[in-house]
């Protein structure tokens, strides 16, 4: 309802020609969508998590270009902030990343013709995290087909720089605000992962998931394991998962 | 620019502990993603869990507050999320009024109680 409605040229325009129109066309359309302010106050969260986790900023700016999927980020900063190792965050990080690959396989054929060799697909690729998806699946039937891989690339840049702003005002105002503030930049993260993840929850088994994950973690949590989140995701989840195949079954 | 990069060894803790293990997926979805049913039971499984890690990290954060979140007393934080989420609810599922309204309540209370 919030969304702006983005209005791309015809399929058929010569602003389309080359690859630098439609490049820009896509940096262009970071603005045409509400989830960018989504994005914006996560990152800001990050950055400030970073900061109060005694990361440098150099290593949030890295982590935001390399990694960027924010949940994973997240893990990784609160794993290692609180004295996880190397071992247990990557775990963490990698349970927390398989979700990527369906939503790169669902993009990609969207992306692609069927001539484009594979080693242009690998940036796109790598801009594939949850915003991504859901952008791509709404404007990529605007664009024409030979155009949509520097689209996408577009996007995906315009998408990154955002981030990478807000994960440096993030970073320096946690290390300059009052305290209060400083606090608020840190409650952006969870409030917005809620609430976006609680979106993208239409079926059961995914909502499900979240309430007991939310649930579940205190409880492990008082078990000392150094693993609380994983376990408590995997249980939650296979719970969750259970329920969905035992209700397929009734 | 040592203070920007900081020590080289949480570089390297980042590529391996963040980059390498988050961007296989990616890469795995690149080269051998033309066979996988999109619907398939297997995947159900893997989004749930990856909801449900994810949802075990936004407990761990209002639980065990990093930095100075944990000025905010614990009632506050969860009362905050709380509001946040109805009117998340309220505006039929609008992210940016969840997020304002949970903000909103965590000042005030913040205020309120001291």
């Amino acid at each position: 309802m919030l969304r702006a409605l983005t209005v791309f040229p015809a399929l058929d325009s010569p602003k389309w020609q080359g690859v630098a129109s439609p490049y820009f066309i896509g940096v262009k359309a970071v603005g045409s969508t509400i989830l960018t302010l989504v994005l914006f106050a996560t990152y800001l969260g990050i950055g400030a998590l970073a900061h109060d986790s005694g990361f440098s900023l150099g290593w949030a700016l890295a982590s935001t270009l390399f990694v960027w999927a924010g949940p994973a980020q997240i893990i990784l900063i609160s794993t290692l902030g609180t004295g996880g190792t190397v071992v247990q965050a990557a775990i963490a990080v990698t349970l927390s990343a398989i979700r990527l690959f369906p939503m790169v396989v669902s993009v990609l054929p969207m992306v692609r013709t069927r001539e484009t060799p594979m080693r242009k697909l690998a940036l796109p690729a790598h801009f594939v995290a949850v915003t991504m998806w859901i952008e791509c699946s709404r404007m990529l039937p605007q664009v024409p087909r030979e155009r949509r891989v520097a689209f996408t690339n577009g996007l995906g840049t315009g998408l990154v720089s955002v981030c990478l702003v807000a994960t440096t005002l993030g970073y320096v105002l946690a290390a300059n605000l009052p305290e209060l503030l400083a606090a608020a930049i840190l409650l952006l993260t969870p409030l917005a992962f809620l609430f976006s993840t609680a979106r993208n929850s239409r079926q059961l088994v995914d909502r499900l998931a979240l309430v007991l994950g939310l649930a579940l973690f205190p409880l492990m949590a008082m078990l000392h394991t150094g693993v609380d989140i994983l376990l408590s995701g995997v249980a939650a989840g296979t719970l969750a998962y259970g329920v969905h195949w035992w209700r397929r079954r009734a | 620019m040592s203070s920007f990069i900081g020590d080289w060894h949480a570089l390297l803790i980042l590529l391996l502990a963040g980059i390498l293990p988050n961007e296989i997926w990616r890469v795995l979805g690149l080269v051998f993603g033309g066979g996988i049913d999109e619907g398939s039971e297997l995947l159900v499984w893997v989004r749930a869990t990856a909801t449900a890690i994810l949802a075990g990290v936004i407990a761990q954060i209002l639980v065990f507050p990093p930095g100075v979140l944990a000025s905010i007393p614990d009632l506050v934080r969860y009362g905050a999320v709380a509001a946040g989420f109805v009117a998340f609810i309220a505006t039929r599922q609008s992210i940016l009024a969840g997020v304002l309204c949970g903000e909103a309540v965590m000042l005030a209370g913040k205020w309120w109680l001291g």
